[in-house]
């Protein structure tokens, strides 16, 4: 009966976790910036996925209609879209100047 | 018809110029005579017509003893009232001059004699010049000459009497230097421009002031305002003009102080000399003042400066030409010192005793000139009378009319000098009462000088031992006959020229002082109308009084020629080579002040030329130009400079303040300082964008970790 794993919000949180710290690893170590804005989807997604995983918890014990984090993470996938948008035109905007793609080469904004 | 066609008198020499100027250079030299002889011959005959004419005009009751004027154009000032200013009294006048001549007594003996005289040198020239170079040159500068005279002679206001005057100065500069690839004759070209410029400055000055005093530069106008009697004897605006326009006549007639220029001016060729530095334009100062007479009698200092002036000239110069030995030059001092004479007779209103005077001495000094070039042409170009003697047989109508020449200037009667000097003369020591015989005495003494040295240049050059080398005498010829007619013709005048004046106590009539009377009487007029001392009526009076004095004076004067003479002769009649001076023997300091000319030039050069310096300074007023110019350069200069320099210095400093003080430490110190404090914080800036998200996520990493375990 129970033998077969139940899956509870807490493996959705861990999930959630484990793909969070993939993107932050990823943002802080690749040097690509097409790899980075792909990092940064992925801990916006893991973000999404912990908001639909309260959701689902607080569908639970209020009701079907508590759906707030569901309509929460939509935003947030509309964010991305519009994030994507504006991150790859400002790489565009950089390649054209300096002919690289390379984030250790974006060190103008100093002193 | 001659007379209304009196402008063509200088036009045609004027023809002749431009024709030798234009074409000369291409034209045989038979041409050249043909063309500039012809003009004057032409103008000469035009003379004789329009004064013929004139005297027939002048006579007639509507015209009588009125001058005629002819007016051409007008060519300064016009009816437009551009040229007004204001006279003396305060009323509008117009600056205008004519282009007008004017013919009256006066005016037609200068024409007369300038176009007789200058026919007769011209004729000689194409003699004495016919194997020099610059033949057509030398007759197209005669002719420019003769035009400028004619032009001062005939004009009929001052400013065109000075555009003759002006023209004849620059003809007399390019004949003095016709040789003008020999120094000396370039620089005493240079030295008679010069000088004469001085006196020009004087005559313009005279001229602004008639036009200022009068309104007018119209002989005629000056001459009826001045008589009219609305100005007191002694007018001193009519005596400073006056004594300017005297100014330029010593220029121009070689007076103390001005005389210098013209015993170098005998660097030109003879006939110059005899034409323009003797005959006619050295009397232009004359004429000018003859001219303004009607103004020197109202001004009686004017009259005494030209009378002792004059007086002086007359026996400085003789008294220089006793001991020179070139014989050009002995007669270029005694023309200063007959030019003496004719001022001095001008000063004591003889004014046409002066006019006389000019009128014979244009005669004789033209023949002692041209006879002096006859010799010097003889004598194969020498002029230096210790290398002559013993010429009279040899060229013996030379000889003759010299002579001739000589006898009227040392005043022998019936000789022209005769007349005219001893009216001088006598008209000195009758004027003023008596106020002049002092002058009276120095003109005597000029006499017995004259005949002296003039008798000397006779003896020294036709008599005595010939001292000339052998290669000379062997040349020694008789100069051809275009040079001799003239000589002739001259003599001929030299003798008979006094005749026109004989004077009454002689028996004659004075006929020459009678034709002048309408130009001068008119002085004496004023005169008695003021109730002064007349100066020419007394003369008059004292004429009818004393005429055993007059006799004695007379008497006197001959006796003075004579004894001038016989002392000439003893001296030198015998010359022979080494022969001595009288005046050296007797006196040798004397001797040597007269030889060197009184050291005029030498002290002009220590006064006025700046050819004198002591060490690097130079002296005079050329001396006192260049410490001026110094004083400025160095001194006047050096302190705006100097000024200039401090200017510069407190900007310099001003600036360097400002740069390093104000903006260092003021401005960027402060900047810099703040710069080396904000140099940690910018450390933490680097730039790389992961870094500030590692240091982030650190951070809130670390931040967990406190808030869970703490």
């Amino acid at each position: 009966m129970d033998t077969m794993l139940h899956i509870s919000t807490l493996h959705y949180l861990v999930l959630g976790a484990a793909l969070f710290l993939l993107g932050v690893i990823g943002v802080l170590t690749r040097r690509n910036v097409v790899i980075v804005l792909m990092s940064i989807e992925l801990i916006l997604n893991a973000v999404n996925l912990n908001l639909v995983a309260f959701s689902h918890y607080w569908q639970g014990i209020q009701g079907p209609n508590a759906l707030h984090g569901q309509v929460f993470a939509i935003f947030v996938i509309t964010d991305a879209a519009a994030e994507a948008a504006v991150g790859l035109g400002i790489l565009i905007a950089f390649f054209r100047n300096k002919e690289t793609i390379n984030v250790d080469e974006v060190n103008l904004l100093k002193w | 018809m001659f007379l209304s066609h009196i402008w063509l008198i200088p036009l045609l020499p004027a023809f002749g110029a431009t024709v030798m100027f234009f074409f000369g250079r291409n034209l045989q030299k038979a041409a050249v005579s043909a063309v500039c002889v012809g003009t004057i011959l032409l103008a000469f005959i035009m003379a004789c017509g329009a004064v013929w004419q004139y005297s027939a005009w002048s006579s007639t009751p509507e015209h009588f003893h009125q001058p005629f004027e002819k007016p051409l154009y007008t060519w300064l000032g016009s009816d437009t009232g551009h040229l007004t200013y204001n006279t003396q009294s305060g009323k509008p006048a117009e600056f205008r001059a004519d282009v007008a001549f004017l013919l009256d007594p006066l005016s037609s003996i200068w024409l007369l004699f300038v176009t007789g005289v200058g026919l007769l040198i011209h004729i000689y020239s194409t003699g004495y010049m016919a194997h020099e170079g610059g033949y057509y040159r030398f007759f197209g500068y005669l002719n420019l000459f003769m035009f400028s005279m004619l032009t001062l002679i005939l004009a009929n206001n001052y400013v065109l009497l000075f555009v003759g005057w002006e023209g004849v100065g620059l003809c007399s500069y390019l004949l003095i230097g016709f040789y003008f690839h020999r120094k000396s004759a370039s620089d005493a070209a240079n030295k008679a421009f010069i000088v004469n410029r001085i006196g020009d400055a004087g005559f313009l000055l005279g001229m602004f002031f008639i036009a200022w005093i009068f309104g007018t530069l119209q002989f005629t106008k000056v001459t009826d305002l001045a008589r009219a009697g609305h100005f007191a004897i002694g007018d001193h605006y009519i005596t400073l003009a006056t004594l300017l326009l005297f100014v330029g006549a010593c220029g121009k007639s070689a007076q103390l102080p001005l005389y210098v220029w013209l015993p170098d001016a005998m660097e030109g060729p003879t006939p110059v000399s005899a034409l323009i530095h003797a005959a006619t334009m050295v009397t232009a100062g004359v004429y000018m003042v003859a001219r303004s007479n009607a103004l020197f009698v109202l001004a009686p200092m004017s009259m005494k400066t030209v009378a002792i002036v004059g007086a002086l000239t007359a026996i400085f110069a003789a008294s220089i030409g006793l001991v020179q030995n070139d014989i050009k030059r002995v007669l270029a001092y005694s023309t200063v010192s007959q030019l003496g004479y004719m001022f001095l007779a001008l000063g004591v209103g003889a004014f046409s005793a002066s006019v006389f005077h000019v009128f014979t001495h244009a005669f004789f000094k033209a023949l002692l000139f041209l006879g002096a070039g006859a010799v010097i042409h003889s004598m194969s170009g020498e002029q230096d009378m210790r290398n002559m003697g013993d010429l009279a047989h040899r060229i013996p109508i030379t000889y003759r009319t010299m002579l001739v020449a000589t006898l009227a200037i040392a005043g022998i009667p019936p000789f022209a000098g005769f007349f005219s000097k001893d009216e001088i003369l006598w008209q000195t020591w009758a004027s003023e009462g008596g106020a002049y015989r002092i002058l009276w005495g120095v003109g005597y003494a000029t006499a017995l000088m004259t005949a002296f040295y003039m008798f000397r240049l006779i003896y020294l050059t036709f008599f005595g031992k010939p001292r000339m080398s052998h290669e000379v005498e062997h040349h020694i010829h008789e100069c051809p006959n275009s040079m001799a007619v003239p000589l002739l013709i001259l003599a001929l005048f030299s003798l008979s020229a006094g005749w026109f004046s004989w004077p009454p106590s002689l028996g004659g009539s004075a006929r020459f002082e009678k034709f002048l009377d309408p130009v001068f009487a008119n002085g004496a007029q004023v005169f008695q109308e003021e109730g002064k001392a007349a100066q020419l009526a007394a003369g008059e009076k004292e004429a009818e009084h004393t005429s055993p004095v007059e006799y004695g004076l007379m008497f006197l004067s001959v006796a003075a020629a004579g004894v001038g003479w016989f002392m000439a002769r003893r001296a030198y009649v015998n010359a022979d080579k080494g022969y001595s001076e009288p005046i050296a023997a007797a006196a040798p300091p004397v001797y040597n002040v007269l030889l060197n000319k009184y050291y005029v030039d030498e002290g002009y050069d220590y006064v006025f030329t700046g050819r004198r310096k002591i060490g690097d300074v130079r002296l005079g007023v050329m001396g006192l130009g260049e410490a001026s110019s110094w004083f400025d350069a160095n001194v006047i200069d050096g302190a705006v400079n100097g000024a200039g320099w401090i200017t510069r210095l407190t900007a310099t400093v001003s600036s360097w303040w400002d740069k390093w003080i104000i903006d260092g430490f003021g401005v960027n110190g402060p900047a810099i300082f703040a710069r080396m404090l904000s140099y940690p914080a910018r450390l933490f800036e680097w730039g790389l964008v992961q870094w500030y998200a590692l240091v982030m996520t650190a951070g809130l990493v670390g931040f967990v970790f406190y808030y869970v375990y703490h």
